[in-house]
């Protein structure tokens, strides 16, 4: 057995330097790597792309990192719940570029899978779509989309192992199974850490081997963005 | 009397269909769940990873790791399951969803639609929507006819970026519910009270009205 455990935060961001480029799972603020972002924070590098859905909202998230200025540039489908990054992005001091989700989603899986690029039909005719290669299909537009290259990506899963094995909960699942796949360096952390072989291998969402290091989170805020709840009768 | 929101997504859930996948976008969109049609089963999907979604959690019992695309708390149905981005775009992308509804802008009336970016102002990103229009077969907008200032979202052509090209099928407004065809927005349905003549004021693109238009039934 391969043990990818490491013992804390700071020894699982080791290497971590200025101007990487970094995937972040999560949708909103649902299972994101909350451990790692706050480490990331207290390292101070800068000049960071970082891939991920959303922008964290202003104290949460990776809005942590855009109020220290840590980001030079976020690749992103949907931004809308952080008025930080929109004041930051509409001054031109970070640079942003938004992608359809499912490409986005795409990018990070072609990367993990070794398939350079592949064609898409989504941004089709939009400002997506330009400067990009269009190649028609079964007499559909498509447009030519490119793996993301990432030097690390970090997820946060529910349950791990100490192979790197992965089981994330409900729909804190997102982005973090193809991002664990497309990191050189994947960095997972988990709620609940346990030997080897405690596991069932039926139940793996992500196999070890795309993950370098994991490590169990010392807290797990998970904040609530949109708290919707219906009165018990 | 033009339709509020809920009427309008009251109008909508009359198209859906038993054994229908269905993916419901922020806002308008949303509602229609609360009006499905007794006697059929359809099932939600929501792109940031579920299948089977339910109504809103009781107090108390809200789960962080349980969220729709809204970023809602939510819950899940008898035979719900869970997957990852990649896996939901292979639904959409893959035409496994049958209908999707969202809002929109803009719509034109060749099918174009606009609903993700206002140059210079707000800042959100596409989402999942440009994913959505792409790929879906069926695609109905939900939209309010006119934006705040008064001015009709139904256009010859959209002004602000698009979203996709040629791809909304049908649009149910406040006012109307109408086609997207080759010469222009085709008037099926008059929301209850409102005349053909409202509309047409309210419609900038071409609208084509033939013989008597009913009105909309809703219960």
């Amino acid at each position: 057995m391969i043990n990818k455990v490491v013992n804390s935060v700071d020894e699982a961001i080791e290497g971590v330097h200025d101007n990487m480029t970094f995937m972040l799972g999560g949708f909103g603020l649902c299972g994101i790597p909350e451990n790692s972002i706050t480490a990331l924070q207290k390292s101070g590098i800068t000049g960071l792309t970082c891939i991920s859905n959303n922008a964290g909202v202003d104290d949460f998230g990776l809005g942590l990192l855009l109020q220290t200025r840590q980001i030079k540039k976020m690749i992103s489908s949907y931004v809308g719940e952080n008025d930080l990054f929109e004041k930051q992005m509409l001054s031109g001091e970070l640079e942003v570029e938004l992608i359809p989700q499912g490409t986005l989603a795409e990018r990070c899986r072609a990367a993990g899978a070794g398939v350079p690029a592949f064609y898409t039909p989504a941004g089709y005719g939009t400002e997506v779509a330009e400067g990009k290669e269009v190649r028609e299909f079964n007499g559909k537009p498509h447009i030519l989309e490119h793996a993301f290259d990432a030097d690390f990506a970090f997820v946060k899963a529910w349950k791990g192992d100490t192979a790197g094995n992965l089981i994330f909960k409900a729909t804190a699942k997102n982005f973090n199974p193809m991002m664990a796949m497309a990191g050189k360096i994947t960095v997972a952390e988990v709620e609940e850490l346990v030997p080897a072989g405690e596991l069932d291998p039926n139940e793996i969402h992500t196999p070890g081997i795309f993950v370098q290091r994991i490590f169990q989170g010392e807290k797990f805020e998970k904040r609530i963005e949109q708290r919707t709840v219906r009165p018990r009768a | 009397m033009a339709l509020d929101k809920n009427g309008i997504a009251q109008r909508i859930a009359q198209e859906l269909q038993d054994g229908w996948y269905v993916n419901l976008g922020i806002g308008i969109p949303t509602l229609v769940a609360n009006y499905i049609p007794e006697g059929i089963s359809v099932e939600f999907q929501s792109e940031n990873g579920v299948l089977g979604m339910g109504p809103f959690p009781f107090e108390g019992d809200e789960d962080a790791d349980l969220i729709n695309a809204g970023k809602q708390t939510i819950t899940t149905m008898p035979g719900a399951v869970f997957f990852d981005s990649a896996t939901s775009f292979a639904m959409i992308r893959g035409q496994h969803v049958q209908l999707t509804v969202l809002g929109a802008m803009e719509v034109a009336q060749n099918g174009d639609i606009a609903n993700w970016k206002i140059p210079g102002k707000m800042v959100k990103g596409m989402g999942g929507a440009m994913d959505l229009v792409a790929s879906a077969e069926n695609i109905i907008v939900a939209m309010m006819h006119t934006n705040k200032a008064g001015e009709s979202k139904l256009l010859e052509s959209c002004t602000l970026p698009l979203t996709g090209v040629g791809c909304v099928k049908k649009v149910v407004t406040n006012l109307a519910v109408l086609e997207v065809t080759e010469q222009g927005f085709k008037l099926l349905e008059r929301a209850p009270g409102v005349t053909v003549e409202e509309i047409k004021a309210a419609t900038a693109g071409t609208l084509i009205v033939e013989g008597d238009i009913p009105e909309m039934q809703l219960d």
